[in-house]
C-alpha cells in the first residue's frame, strides 16, 4: 500500500482533492476473486482505498422501469476504488470490479465512459477471466491484460504468449506482467492501457483523415 | 476490506432517505462528477443533506461521498439531485471523454488529448 495517511486530515481522516479539481476519469481494473484487483488500486492510490455499493433494481436489468414500487427485490454489487491526482485539474479514479455476472449488469450506470479497462488474471484461473473479456468486447470498451504473478506458485508459469492464446486475445491487445503489490509495476499497468489507448486513438484519427 | 454495514441494512432505510425516489436516467451525474458544497449546512436540514455540504467544502466524487455515507450509489445521487436543485452544491462533471468517432475496431475510445494529460500524470508519479 502507498497512500500517504499523514496527507489525510485528521478530523475527518479523509484526504481532500485540490480545489481546482474539475475533471473526474475513471479506469476500470476488472478480475476475479481474490486476483489482487484491491491491491493493485491500493497500490497507486493517493488514498486508502474505499469500498462502497450500488443497487441493482430490476430497472438496472433493463426489464420493466416500476423500481418505484417499495419492496422492489433489490441485488447489491460492491467494488473498491482509490484515487490519483494526475494534475491539478484531472482526478483519476481506480476501480476494482468484480467480474461475476451479475456485476455487468450495472456496467452502464457506472462505468460508462471509462478509459479503458484492465483485466487482472491469475494464471492458475485463467478461465475466470474469459467472461470478463467477452463483456468488456461486448461493451465496446478497451482493455489490456495483466497477469499478476504473484509469489509462491511453485513450478514452471505460463508464458505471455501461452496466456495471449488461452484468451483468445485480439493481436495489438497488450499483456504484461505485474507484481500488483508495487507501485511501481501498478503504474507501468496503466501507463500500457493508456499508452494502447493512445495508439487505437491515433489508429482511429489516421482512418478519418484517410 | 472492513466489513460493510450496508450489507446488513434493509432497503427500508434508504427508502425513508430518499422518499422513495430513484434518480431517472436524464440526469448529469456520474460517479465521479465532482462535487463542490456552495453553502454550509443549516440547522434543521435533513442529516444527508448536511453531511454532503459539509463533506463538499473541497470538490469531493460521488462515489467518495457514497462511500463515506455507507449509502448506495443510486441514493447518493438522489440527494445530490435534490442539492443541485436548490444550489446547495454544483458539480463538476466529467467531459464527454468519449471521440466523436470510434476506432477501426468499433472500440469506444477515449479523446486523445485527455489520454496524453492522463499518461503525463501517471509517468510523473
Amino acid at each position: 500500500m502507498d497512500y500517504n495517511a499523514s496527507d489525510a486530515d485528521e478530523a475527518t481522516g479523509r484526504t481532500p482533492l485540490a480545489k481546482s479539481a474539475s475533471h473526474g476519469l475513471k479506469i476500470v481494473v476488472v478480475g476475479g476473486f481474490g486476483v489482487g484487483k484491491t491491491t493493485l488500486v491500493g497500490s497507486v492510490s493517493e488514498i486508502r482505498p474505499l469500498s462502497t455499493e450500488e443497487v441493482m433494481t430490476e430497472a438496472s436489468r433493463g426489464v420493466d422501469d416500476d423500481s418505484r414500487v417499495r419492496g422492489k427485490t433489490t441485488t447489491t454489487v460492491a467494488f473498491d476504488f482509490g484515487r490519483i491526482s494526475l494534475d491539478a485539474s484531472n482526478v483519476l479514479y481506480l476501480f476494482g470490479a468484480p467480474g461475476q455476472e451479475r456485476f455487468w449488469y450495472l456496467w452502464d450506470q457506472l462505468f460508462a465512459g471509462s478509459l479503458g479497462a484492465v483485466v487482472l488474471v491469475d494464471t492458475r484461473r485463467l478461465k475466470d477471466s474469459w467472461y470478463a473479456i467477452d463483456r468488456l468486447e461486448h461493451h465496446k470498451m478497451p482493455f489490456v491484460v495483466a497477469v499478476n504473478r504473484f509469489d509462491g506458485i511453485d513450478g514452471p508459469q505460463p508464458t505471455l504468449a501461452r496466456v495471449r492464446e488461452a484468451l483468445a486475445l485480439a493481436d495489438g491487445i497488450p499483456v504484461i506482467d505485474c507484481d500488483a503489490r508495487l507501485r511501481e509495476s501498478s503504474k507501468q499497468v496503466l501507463i500500457s492501457l493508456v499508452k494502447y489507448l493512445t495508439r487505437l486513438s491515433d489508429a482511429a484519427r489516421a482512418q478519418r483523415v484517410g | 476490506m472492513s466489513p460493510r454495514a450496508i450489507d446488513r441494512e434493509t432497503p427500508d432505510r434508504f427508502y425513508t432517505i430518499t422518499h422513495g425516489r430513484v434518480p431517472g436516467d436524464d440526469h448529469p451525474l456520474d460517479i465521479v462528477s465532482l462535487i463542490v458544497a456552495e453553502r454550509d449546512p443549516a440547522p434543521g436540514m435533513q442529516s444527508e443533506h448536511a453531511k454532503i455540504l459539509q463533506m463538499c467544502r473541497t470538490p469531493t466524487a460521488l462515489v467518495e461521498i457514497s462511500a463515506e455515507l455507507q449509502l448506495p450509489v443510486s441514493v447518493v445521487k438522489v440527494l445530490l439531485l435534490d442539492l443541485l436543485d436548490t444550489g446547495g452544491v454544483t458539480a463538476r462533471h466529467p467531459l464527454p471523454s468519449l471521440s466523436a468517432a470510434s476506432g477501426p475496431t468499433g472500440l469506444q475510445l477515449p479523446d486523445y488529448d485527455v489520454l496524453k494529460q492522463v499518461l503525463d500524470g501517471l509517468q510523473r508519479l
